[in-house]
């Protein structure tokens, strides 16, 4: 079957970022930060096809976030693009750092490996009288290349950031699952003896792995922090983890585009739980994953890729 | 100068010697028979070589090469390739895939992200050893629905994407029904001598080590009992005795110098 991932991408996405200028502003928001989210949905993507799960990308989530602030705060950093290459290159170097270690360890030893991190964050975060405590700090107001936008168009620049920082990041990984590197993730999970036996470093290749996850959700928390416009330690906290995961399982694998797709019906799914049953939402999301398990273990996607198969 | 070289040896999991002071060499384009009963260290003595496992002492060297301590993946790097017992191939990839990865891992030390794995190259690559070893009809399908005989020939098809120098297989034909073990072993043995490889196999079966082998070695309690062309080996009273099991087992073990020697020393 022919590969129409580009064609589809770029159509979906020029769609969107067009349709974001008749978007209310709530919806603006909503779908700033389900792509946003979206972006750390793709990097457990990765790690879920070589075999891993995590339960501690709130560690770089928060990361990207903080730096944003932190850039901001402390050296006046204002620019959207400088901001979101300095959270992702944190986020990434800190996953270099811990990849040593984390890299070494599987299944459920490697999720609460990753999510002892991100907890030893959030304790350092709460403790952080400078980093604002459990209030956290506002962030000042991002501009675009120098244009400071206001007004009616206050939202539009970030959501449109937010649109061409999917678009590239799914177009770059789907050259990487078609690269040797990528096909290694389905490797690793089916035969690590074998994969050692081809030449390859396991542990490097789970490195690498982890620290494209890291660099993806270091963006995801740099464009959540300017599009609420403040972070606090909730962004490191296991929930913000167990969020990404869900996320996660209601889209499934299958595409690059999923983890986008259910993140913004994640987003949608929760704002009208918490709108029509403030008290119960949780127990709404809960049901929802209980379903999805039972009828849908592959995900919403895999729906959606059945049928294209028929129409194929 | 033997393409790898054995020194003394050892091995002991407990109580239990695995290698016990082995020494040998390995010349170039040598197919070499490994026999011996369960737990005699033939599996070990492999896995040592490919870096599996470390002996306790000893030295392996190929090529004059120092290789004792380093990793199976480095030691693949150097031309020394292996399958396994039990076929270790990707099981939810399908044929095509899993030759397409370990010959896209295989071209470049270090594994590239920019390029494409499914190129007109790396595809025509695939598709020749998907002829040379029989697997052209199971193309597109996953590795955990082929039959065992031809999972068997798919890990030896993906240990060969190095191009070795030096092969060994780990009981090519366990698990594989009567009727198609010669011809596994057949497609295999074209493949390799066409190839120039040094084999060295682990077999069970006396029928097929007489029909490849042209050196054979009997390993017992992690000791090399004989070493020799295979007619000579084979009909030693001590390996009937002690390896193949015809006559009266004694259950002691016999001095190792008492056995026929041949191209190398154990």
């Amino acid at each position: 079957m022919k590969d129409r991932t580009l064609w589809g991408l770029t159509a979906g996405t020029l769609l969107l970022a067009a349709g974001g200028v008749w978007l209310p502003n709530w919806a603006m928001f909503l779908v700033t930060v389900a792509l946003a989210k979206g972006l750390a949905v793709l990097g457990l993507l990765i790690l879920w096809r070589t075999g891993l799960m995590s339960f501690g990308q709130a560690l770089y989530f928060a990361l990207g976030g903080y730096t944003a602030g932190l850039l901001g705060q402390t050296f006046h950093v204002r620019d959207a693009f400088l901001l979101l290459a300095g959270g992702t290159a944190v986020s990434a170097a800190v996953a270099a750092a811990l990849g040593f270690l984390i890299a070494r360890y599987r299944e459920i030893f490697f999720a609460m490996l990753t999510m002892a991190f991100s907890m030893i964050l959030y304790g350092a975060l709460v403790k952080s009288q400078a980093l604002g405590s459990t209030d956290g700090f506002a962030i000042t107001p991002a501009t675009f290349a120098g244009f400071a936008p206001s007004g009616a168009i206050l939202k539009l620049p970030l959501f449109w950031l937010a649109c061409a920082t999917a678009y590239f990041a799914a177009l770059g990984l789907h050259r990487y699952l078609l690269s040797p590197m990528g096909a290694l993730a389905v490797a690793i999970r089916d035969n690590e003896i074998r994969v050692e036996y081809l030449g390859v470093s396991v542990k490097d290749a789970v490195h690498v792995k982890t620290v494209l996850a890291a660099a993806l959700t270091g963006a995801g928390g740099v464009i959540t922090a300017l599009a609420v416009g403040h972070i606090d330690p909730e962004m490191a906290y296991w929930t913000t983890s167990g969020e990404f995961v869900f996320v996660t399982i209601l889209s499934g694998t299958g595409s690059i585009a999923a983890p986008f797709a259910g993140s913004i019906l994640f987003e949608l799914l929760r704002s009208f739980a918490v709108q029509y049953s403030p008290y119960t939402w949780q127990l709404t999301m809960g049901s929802v994953l209980l379903l999805l398990i039972l009828f849908v273990p592959n995900g919403l996607w895999s729906l959606f890729g059945r049928l294209l198969r028929r129409a194929a | 100068m033997s393409l790898l070289e054995v020194t003394d040896l050892n091995k002991a999991f407990g109580s239990v010697k695995a290698a016990d002071a082995i020494s040998l060499a390995v010349a170039e384009h040598e197919v070499v028979g490994i026999i011996g009963a369960n737990g005699a260290g033939k599996t070990t003595f492999v896995n040592m070589i490919t870096g599996y496992q470390k002996p306790d002492t000893g030295r392996i060297e190929y090529q004059g090469r120092d290789i004792t301590l380093l990793e199976p993946r480095q030691i693949t790097r150097l031309g020394i390739c292996r399958s396994f017992q039990v076929p270790q191939v990707f099981l939810s990839a399908t044929v095509e895939d899993n030759l397409l990865i370990a010959l896209g891992v295989a071209e470049h030390p270090r594994v590239p992200f920019w390029r494409k794995l499914r190129t007109d190259h790396l595809l025509n690559e695939a598709a020749v050893l998907l002829n040379r070893y029989r697997l052209a009809d199971y193309r597109a399908q996953p590795a955990h629905q082929l039959p065992q005989g031809v999972r068997k020939l798919l890990d030896i098809a993906m240990a060969v994407v190095h191009r070795p120098r030096l092969l060994l297989l780990d009981e090519p034909t366990s698990g594989v029904s009567l009727d198609e073990k010669f011809e596994v072993m057949d497609i295999v043995m074209v493949a390799l001598k066409e190839a120039g490889v040094t084999v060295l196999f682990v077999e069970h079966d006396m029928d097929i080590v007489g029909r490849y082998a042209k050196r054979v070695l009997a390993f017992y309690e992690g000791l090399i009992l004989a070493d020799g062309p295979p007619e000579e080996v084979l009909g030693h009273e001590r390996v009937q005795e002690h390896v193949i099991g015809r006559g009266s087992a004694g259950g002691r073990r016999p001095p190792p110098d008492s056995a026929p020697k041949g191209g190398g020393h154990a």
